[in-house]
């Protein structure tokens, strides 16, 4: 498969009856009923990377093939952002997760800015939310993440 | 001495601050006059000019300093690499003295950013009307803060928080990195900002991005520095007093990040500064026990932290062990940033992989008055931007 196929991955969802479109608010998001993370995975070794690359930048082999990502893993590193970019709200805090089975990725923990609740292995979980709305009626919609005490 | 030896016999940095007064060539002219005096030489004998600065990189500042103070038609090398960028204009000097080029040349390094605030690259967030794919994630909307930060204090916060998750550091522990080095920089004069504050004060302060409080960020800000390199045989031809203020260059390395699996989300500057350091001491045949001082990259009190373990100055693992031993304070066996460090010192990008290479010569030339290293002979430099670029030296006094 080619690597720029990346860029069909993620269409924009239609539905027939007129309700609002939505788009993912990147394109290595994929709305499906379920929604899940896809890396372009590379055919050789396995590394996986969020946008097309020509070769490998591990081992420069150059063919990739799309693979879905789990939705739960466990944080690898977090910051609580107080000064924040502008028009975001803050604070509130981003963390870096290690994905169950591979893969590593950047978001934000969603309803938690004490950083004592942050320990070592804390797991988390996918979620969705719509983080912006165009003039027409198209929903983006974000991912981010969530504590999941059931499997601390 | 060895033939393949390239020595610094000239060093200056301007002080770093906000000078409205001063453009960029005002302050690189000030830097480079100030080496070319200190090497008891003139624009006339150098061979290369290698000039460094991040954000006026498109500029041929280097071109626009010959004519500040002096027009020789020597090749002139203009040169940006993150936050590596002067060390990176130094490598570029050696390479044309290493390879027969030129025995003397002049590497200075220089940035103006005035007040342009901690979150320096973040622009205005723009509106929207009609989502549209964008880039190479096809982004609908900037993603800063919806999907974590990669803002420079969340990087570096993060790349903290990471440490400390495998290895149990506090967040009094990356606190007290800031405590020593506002504490070292009451007696540099050449500091930005030189006051110190109390592990409490430093908690207490408002919180940019947790670990790091607002004196755990390096401030934004102006300044240049420059240093003369000659080649061994050059130097045997100089006068006494010159080759007595020599300092020996005994490694000189420059990486950049090799894959991670998380690289691609959160920048690294592990790897490199790792793969920096054990390359910088194999070509010195120096250990990390066999420094006197060291100046590396605290660009935020975490990141300090994690080099005393990239740079094996700590048992690995142990870099919250080594902050609470005082081990890197200016009395303890490896001193850290005793300038203040970019935390207090100072950060115009281009000019901290000069300004710490100054540091540590002065130092070695015993002439460093009330902050001195007594008896120093060995001394580390690293800087590394994101993402990626890491710059480690190693220098030695000339006795
Ligand atoms: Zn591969």
């Amino acid at each position: 498969m080619e690597a720029n196929a990346l860029t069909a991955a993620s269409p924009a969802v239609n539905d027939p009856s007129g309700t609002p479109t939505r788009v993912p608010v990147v394109d290595y998001l994929v709305l499906d009923e379920q929604p899940y993370i896809q890396a372009q995975c590379c055919n050789a070794c396995g590394a996986l990377y969020f946008d097309r690359r020509n070769a490998c930048a591990r081992c420069f082999a150059t063919e990739f093939s799309p693979r879905r990502l789990a939705g739960t893993g466990k944080v690898r590193a977090f910051t609580v952002v107080h000064r924040a970019a502008p028009n975001i709200p803050a604070p509130y805090m981003s963390v870096v997760v290690d994905l169950d089975g591979g893969g590593v990725i950047k978001s934000n923990l969603l309803g938690v800015t004490d950083p004592q609740q942050i320990k070592a292995g804390q797991r988390i979980k996918l979620e969705t939310f719509t983080a912006g709305v165009d003039d027409d009626g198209t929903e983006a919609i974000a991912f981010g993440y969530k504590m999941d005490g059931d499997e601390l | 001495m060895s033939s393949g030896d390239i020595w610094i016999i000239g060093a200056s940095m301007t002080p770093f601050g906000r000078f409205a007064d001063q453009d960029l060539i005002d302050l690189a002219s000030t830097a480079a006059m100030d080496a070319l005096k200190d090497a008891q030489t003139t624009m006339d004998q150098v061979g290369v000019l290698a000039m460094g600065n991040v954000y006026e990189a498109n500029s041929h500042n280097g071109q626009r300093l010959q004519k500040q103070i002096g027009q020789t038609g020597i090749p002139v090398f203009n040169v940006v690499n993150a936050c590596a960028t002067g060390a990176t204009a130094v490598r570029v000097a050696m390479m044309a003295i290493a390879s027969g080029e030129t025995d003397l040349g002049l590497a200075v390094g220089v940035e103006k950013m005035g007040k342009m605030g901690l979150l320096g690259g973040a622009r205005k967030g723009r509106t929207k009307t009609e989502f549209t794919p964008n880039g190479r994630y096809g982004a609908v909307m900037k993603t800063e803060g919806i999907l974590g930060t990669s803002l420079m204090p969340g990087v570096f916060a993060q790349a903290g928080t990471e440490y400390a998750l495998r290895h149990g550091v506090s967040a009094e522990q990356f606190a007290k990195v800031a405590q020593k080095n506002h504490a070292h920089s009451v007696l540099n004069p050449l500091a930005q900002y030189r006051k110190e504050f109390s592990l409490a004060e430093i908690l207490n302060a408002e919180t940019i991005s947790y670990p790091n409080t607002l004196p755990m960020c390096c401030p934004t800000g102006d300044g240049a520095s420059a240093v003369v390199l000659v080649s061994d045989a050059r130097l045997r031809t100089l006068d006494p007093d010159v080759r007595r203020r020599a300092v020996k260059i005994s490694a000189s390395v420059l990486t950049s990040d090799p894959w991670t699996e998380s690289d691609q989300v959160q920048a690294d500057i592990n790897t490199l500064t790792r793969l920096a350091a054990d390359q910088a001491y194999e070509k010195a045949g120096i250990g990390p026990e066999d420094l006197d001082l060291v100046e590396l990259h605290d660009c935020f009190a975490t990141a300090e932290l994690l080099h005393y373990d990239n740079l094996r100055l700590c048992e690995p693992g142990g870099a919250g062990d080594f902050i609470d031993s005082g081990a890197p304070w200016r009395g303890g066996t490896t001193p850290v940033n005793v300038s203040g460090g970019l935390l207090s010192k100072g950060h115009p990008l281009g000019a901290t992989g000069i300004a710490n290479l100054y540091e540590v010569a002065t130092h070695l030339r015993g002439e460093a008055g009330d902050r001195q290293v007594e008896g120093a002979k060995v001394g580390l430099t690293h800087v590394v931007g994101l993402a990626s670029a890491c710059a480690v030296h190693i220098l030695e006094a000339a006795s």
